[in-house]
């Protein structure tokens, strides 16, 4: 197992210089660099900027070289954990980074916590009650929960508290709790503010799992080795969560990591819509005013992200699925 | 009776061994069931599921309802008015004094001298009559027929009529929910036509033909797949220079949608690919001197279009939801182009979502557009699936 994982990861390396060179050519596609966006903004607000020292800038920010010297410099920092300079915020891009791609990250793991708790117990519920009425309402509402992506349903639920209940919405902590200190009241005001947009960002991952839960379990139950089991006499509860359920949790890993990519885009999304510190925002404005280095890193270090996640789903699989064997 | 017993393990009755088999009466209806077409068979499965039919329903109404959106939306997507800022929906009465009498109420407006908030209040007494095939703003049907008439409108063009209310510049939501309907119900179609083709060519290239053709495509498969989608989605799009006309911005956001989902078909059909290749009818085209792309269009293509339909259709809904969502974001769809997104722009502040809640509108409409292909895919799915019985 360790020599599959340690192989992975090697495998990572080229996809992520391939990466890592894609994602450069996209993000300084656009024509023109920051300084222009920058120009053009001051002369927008009236004051110009002299040319020369926009010259001196493009000197000191590195704008002046040839496009693969900028990318060789960029990439070559990677290593000592150096992803350029954000020309906006004007701090290390890495200093930036950090604390919002671990936010994302808790969110998602959260967002899928509870996908798990809630979708598993459905599908049972489902599964075993095919066709009442509660399997179809259920199924209905998981179709419902599919269709709409999280960061419309982030803005239904902005309308809901903003209408009904006159709730404070959007951000990590009610304005103003910000310099307080740590207590039982700020950590219940985050968890608040939390819970909603951790279940949106869950819902649609939540309606897929129910379905393939359900699926599973239908098919599972069908099986003659359950028919034995109910024969000599054991429980239908005993029947279900010993006999079939265990069985139709494995496939479920897998779809773990189908799910990671989902819960990333929802998380960025929503991160926008209700102004969340995950690493959407950041994302968007570095997009829209080219600050080059700060919006590849970002996305280089999602798709970081998402081939961790991937490989952990298949370590998992392999650990829950005994057919499984990776030598 | 007694009965022979086969090595095997089964058994049959000795006097019927030798006996001429008899053919079974096969009565008139059963013979045309017998006799179907695969077309057929999977229409006759599709109507069976009721889901998926008002899925195919809802679907082809909304599509018309593009098609012939200047007729159908009673004002110009663009047609400011300033007297009707943040209008609230307005119900149309259907009887009046027990006569088939449409109308709406007009409204007074009140503005507050403190917070500057306009106020309608709907006055009982002013009955306007909203009448059908009405002349109203010019457009062209199709894009070149010229025409005047709506489907209904206000005759007097003192009032207006706003089913669904308006935005902050005065301009009929339903009207331009109408009109953005072409442009995110059409884009999944680019995007879709494009990534089909894409797809099944890489697809099956790369299944058919298998060694390096089959190595490069997996890696760049995978390359494309380790990005999260909605990311690489918006860095592309915000890649588009300014300068671009809105109708390039368009297409340009098509062919991006189409970059990543092309993937998902091309891994499904190398896979139906590699079953397929060796089957014995494949062989036999070989044999028979058919030449690769003979094989490949004549035989591979045409045994996975079901599977091909299928996952189109089920490719259009996601792609409307990026649309959407690159659009609210302003980086997709550009003025004076209108899609559901740029309607949800207007939706964005969460003081505005308080104050006129019916700016959510949008929000309906696509939930519903894609809840209905969703519907059709899963029904297409099952009625294509040949181990399914009607």
């Amino acid at each position: 197992m360790l020599t599959y994982i340690i192989r992975r990861l090697l495998g990572m390396i080229p996809t992520l210089f391939v990466v890592s060179v894609l994602t450069f050519i996209i993000i300084q596609a656009p024509p023109g660099d920051f300084l222009t966006t920058l120009s053009t903004q001051m002369a927008e607000g009236g004051g110009g900027i002299d040319e020369s020292a926009l010259e001196a800038m493009r000197k000191q920010y590195g704008l002046d070289q040839p496009m693969y010297m900028q990318y060789l410099a960029w990439v070559a920092g990677f290593p000592r954990g150096d992803f350029g300079y954000s020309v906006e915020w004007k701090t290390p891009v890495a200093d930036l980074i950090g604390g919002r791609l671990g936010f994302t990250l808790l969110f998602s793991v959260l967002a899928l916590i509870f996908t798990w708790i809630v979708a598993i117990p459905i599908g049972i519920y489902s599964a075993t009650h095919q066709y009442s009425w509660g399997d179809v309402v259920l199924t209905f509402i998981g179709f419902l929960g599919l269709s709409i992506p999280a960061f419309m349903l982030g803005l239904v639920y902005l309308f809901i508290a903003a209408f009904w209940f006159n709730a404070s919405v959007g951000g990590l902590m009610t304005p103003g709790l910000e310099s307080a200190p740590w207590g039982p009241e700020k950590i219940l005001d985050v968890v608040n503010h939390l819970l909603w947009p951790t279940i949106i960002v869950g819902a649609a991952g939540t309606a897929q799992l129910i379905r393939i839960m359900r699926g599973n379990l239908l098919e599972i139950l069908g099986q003659q080795y359950i028919t034995t089991a109910r024969a000599k006499g054991l429980t239908e509860n005993v029947v279900v969560n010993k006999y079939a359920v265990r069985v139709a949790i494995n496939p479920l890993v897998s779809v773990m990591g189908m799910e990671l990519p989902n819960l990333i885009n929802g998380a960025t999304l929503l991160g926008i819509v209700l102004s969340l510190p995950t690493i959407g925002p950041m994302f968007l404005n570095a997009l829209k005013n080219q600050d080059i280095y700060l919006a590849g890193t970002i996305l280089v270090m999602l798709a970081v992200l998402l081939m961790v996640g991937n490989l952990l789903a298949d370590v998992t699989l392999a650990w829950v699925d005994p057919r499984i064997r990776y030598e | 009776m007694s009965t022979v017993v086969q090595p095997g393990g089964w058994s049959y009755p000795e006097e019927t061994a030798d006996a001429p088999v008899e053919h079974e009466a096969i009565s008139a209806a059963d013979e045309k069931r017998y006799a179907r077409t695969q077309l057929q068979i999977i229409w006759l499965k599709f109507v069976h599921n009721r889901a998926a039919m008002a899925g195919g329903a809802v679907i082809l109404a909304l599509y018309l309802g593009a098609l012939f959106a200047g007729f159908l939306a009673p004002y110009d997507a663009d047609l400011r008015v300033d007297a009707a800022i943040y209008v609230p929906p307005q119900p149309i009465y259907l009887v009046d004094d027990g006569k088939f009498y449409p109308h709406v109420l007009g409204v007074t407006r009140t503005i507050d001298r403190e917070t500057l908030r306009r106020t309608y209040l709907p006055d009982p007494y002013t009955k306007i009559p909203v009448q059908f095939f009405v002349k109203g703003e010019p457009y062209n049907l199709f894009g070149f027929i010229p025409l005047e008439t709506h489907l209904f409108g206000i005759a007097d063009k003192e009032w207006g009529v706003f089913l669904l209310g308006t935005d902050r510049q005065g301009r009929d939501q339903l009207s331009r929910l109408i009109v953005g309907s072409q442009i995110s119900l059409s884009i999944g179609l680019v995007g879709v036509t494009l990534s089909l083709l894409i797809g099944s060519v890489m697809g099956v290239a790369s299944g058919y033909f298998g060694g390096w053709i089959d190595d490069v495509m997996q890696r760049t498969i995978e390359v494309i797949r380790s990005f999260p989608s909605i990311p690489l989605w918006m860095a592309l799009a915000a890649a588009f220079p300014p300068h671009w006309p809105p109708l390039q911005v368009y297409f340009a956001i098509g062919v991006v949608l189409s970059l990543i989902s092309w993937t998902w078909l091309a891994r499904q059909l190398r896979g139906k690919v590699l079953a397929l290749r060796e089957e014995e009818y494949v062989l036999a085209a070989q044999l028979a001197g058919g030449s690769d792309w003979r094989i490949i269009f004549k035989h591979l293509i045409p045994s996975a279009t079901s599977h091909i339909v299928v996952i189109a259709t089920l490719a259009i809904p996601n792609m409307i939801l990026a649309e959407t969502a690159l659009t609210f974001l302003g980086i997709g769809i550009r003025p004076p182009l209108v899609s559901w997104g740029t309607l949800l722009q207007e939706a964005q502040n969460i003081q505005t979502l308080a104050h006129f809640p019916w700016l959510l509108m949008p929000v309906v409409f696509i939930a519903t557009a894609v809840l209905a292909f969703n519907f059709l895919g899963d029904g297409l799915r099952d009625a294509t699936d040949p181990y399914s019985m009607v």
